[in-house]
């Protein structure tokens, strides 16, 4: 187990050095000057030289990465160009609301895709079987964005239930969520069954079936375990996806988290910012799949990577 | 689809097939029956039989080939223009003349609908093509050269799939800047990966097959041996995976639509005409409705046909939903 961590955590290192060189090359290679455009239409040479030199678009490329990576790695990913604020504080202040709004739309996916997943197995081909797969097929060909915006119609406007927009208090927090985790709740549903399905006719399950026991136990105790080990990676991954998704929600919902920030620095051509999302994002996704790898190498000691 | 594959292409078939997936980890050992009892009739009159079965895909099938009838020919089912103003009847609800209401400035919701369609199918076409353009051949490449060139290509596909969900595209149109071509390359690009890694691993169990290692043996050049012996073996899971990724792709590219990071306005495009109902959601409910309501049909459509081509390509998820 000891060499798998050390040779899982050393794959992740030169994806990680890649992905922040490429933040700051990228914006080099595009086309077009972005200090000119920062600078705006009416900006005199020298304003233009000096965001440039802020920038240190004035270095070379190795150079200016070299300088980033240094100031990175003491917490520094320098200030936004549109209010002056430290890129790192401003981030830190919005992963709470991202880290809340994933937790809760991961919990709503894992519970109700757990339950219609186990459901739908134990009645294989049954009415209730072939109505949750229908459901699930609608849930993940749903578009978030306008599940989104129906659920603020109902709920918000016309029948005034929840508020919708901000994040002021707990229930500010339930259309977000459940905007944001149809979507997994759909995937974690169909693998959960399917993967159910599968085991259900191994035949430890009918010696299980034969001992006697209980639907119940049998179902839980021996099926179950052995179930989830592929839908683990799964969730993993679906966390991941949360948030790339919580992009959409949280422009809907006006949800002041890293979704939102992406949106709202892109079109202020924040560049700092921008570079400190796609960073950010890159850092925790990579995370979340690390420790899916390193917690299924747990579950079932038969895989180990490579 | 009847046509016989010839010797070597059966007996590859069955295990490249054998590898795709879209949510499935690589299980160790999950190699299954390769080809059920019965009259053989070759992969692709097999599929076919099996595809022509499965109502839910039949029924995709259809709808979305309705869908692109009408795209193509927008104009004669069309009822105005689709930029057509009609300054007295803004945010009209349903009715005789305007079937699925107005929008705030007087257009014809159904007709900048049906106009729409052709963006986002196409979004949804090109963009898995240019994934398929790049991902495959760079998935041949990994799997039979391996060594150096299969650590850089996975090494690549590795960075791309670092970035959650659509954070990559997001970035990517940062760069180069709103636009609906911007929307289909990133899409595409995005969906690299996918294709990539799924032809390296079946590209691997192709090229451990007697017949290639014949043809290594009479001194078949390499391009010959990857490109009309492997390829054809790797299409099945090729297809299946490109059918799911056209649903995911018209999905995306209508997010970035309503993130007003695709088409520029007035252009008819699904997610742009929903992000413009956002502002009515309280007085006219249509204008945010319909649009979501024809992305979702496309795109279901697209994934039951989807399903439905993995069901009956995949002899490993045959018997199993």
């Amino acid at each position: 187990m000891g060499r798998y961590v050390i040779r899982r955590l050393l794959h992740v290192i030169p994806v990680l050095i890649i992905i922040s060189f490429l933040t700051i090359a990228m914006l080099r290679l595009a086309p077009g000057d972005p200090a000119a455009t920062l600078a705006g239409d009416t900006a005199t040479p020298e304003q233009i030289e000096r965001i440039r030199h802020n920038m240190r678009l004035d270095r070379s490329i190795p150079v200016q990465y070299a300088l980033f990576m240094r100031d990175a790695l003491q917490g520094d990913l320098g200030r936004s160009v549109k209010t002056n604020r430290a890129v790192t504080d401003e981030l830190r202040a919005r992963m709470k609301y991202t880290g809340m709004l994933a937790l809760s739309a991961m919990t709503f996916a894992i519970v109700v895709g757990f339950a219609a997943g186990i459901i739908s197995a134990a009645r294989h081909n049954s009415w209730l079987d072939n109505s949750v797969m229908i459901g699930v097929v609608a849930g993940y060909s749903l578009p978030s964005f306008w599940v989104g915006l129906m659920l603020m119609m109902l709920f918000g406007v016309r029948l005034g239930w929840l508020p919708f927009i901000g994040a002021g208090s707990w229930q500010n927090l339930v259309l977000p969520t459940l905007t944001l985790g149809i979507g997994p709740a759909a995937v974690i549903a169909r693998l959960t069954r399917s993967s159910m399905v599968e085991i259900i006719n191994l035949d430890y399950i009918r010696t299980a079936w034969a001992k006697g026991l209980s639907e119940r136990v049998v179902v839980t105790r021996h099926a179950l375990r052995n179930a989830l080990i592929p839908v683990v990676t799964v969730v993993g991954l679906q966390f991941g996806g949360l948030l790339g998704g919580a992009v959409v929600t949280e422009s809907i919902f006006a949800w002041p988290g890293i979704g939102s920030l992406a949106i709202t620095s892109i079109n202020s051509r924040d560049y700092p910012m921008v570079q400190g999302v796609v960073l950010l994002s890159a850092v925790v996704f990579v995370g979340v799949n690390l420790l899916v790898d390193l917690v299924y190498g747990l579950l079932d000691p038969r895989i180990r990577y490579d | 689809m009847t046509g016989t594959p010839t010797g070597p292409q059966r007996t590859g078939a069955g295990a490249a097939a054998a590898v795709a997936a879209d949510d499935a980890p690589a299980a160790p050992g999950a190699r299954s029956g390769l080809r059920s009892e019965g009259k053989s009739r070759g992969l692709w009159g097999d599929a076919l039989r099996q595809f022509r079965k499965n109502r839910a895909a039949v029924a995709g099938l259809f709808v979305l080939l309705l869908l692109i009838v009408m795209a193509v020919f927008a104009p004669l089912f069309a009822l105005h223009e689709p930029n057509e103003m009609f300054f007295n009847h803004r945010l009209v609800g349903p009715n005789g003349v305007f079937p699925l209401g107005t929008d705030s400035l007087g257009r014809d919701i159904y007709t900048r609908l049906l106009y729409g369609s052709r963006i986002s199918l196409q979004t949804g076409l090109i963009a898995v093509s240019i994934a398929m353009l790049v991902g495959v051949p760079m998935g041949l490449a990994a799997g039979y050269v391996g060594g150096f060139v299969d650590t850089m290509i996975m090494r690549i596909c590795d960075v791309i799939l670092a970035f959650p969900g659509i954070i990559f595209a997001i970035w990517l149109i940062s760069i180069l800047g709103p636009s609906l071509r911007n929307v289909m390359i990133s899409v595409g690009l995005f969906s690299v990966p996918s294709f990539a890694r799924l032809v390296r691993s079946s590209t691997l169990q192709v090229k451990e097959m007697d017949y290639i290692t014949a043809e290594q043996a009479i001194g078949a050049g390499t391009l010959r041996i990857v490109f009309r012996h492997i390829l054809p073996n790797v299409t099945a899971p090729i297809i299946i995976i490109a059918s799911l990724n056209v649903a995911s792709a018209i999905l995306a590219g209508a997010s970035l639509s309503f993130l007003g990071l695709g088409t520029a306005p007035p252009t008819a495009e699904w997610g742009a005409m929903l992000s413009d109902g956002r502002a009515y959601l309280r007085t006219s409910w249509w204008v945010a409705f319909f649009p979501g309501v024809a992305i979702m049909i496309t795109v279901l459509a697209a994934n039951m046909v989807g399903d439905g081509l993995r069901d009956a390509l995949d002899p490993r998820f045959k018997n199993r939903t």
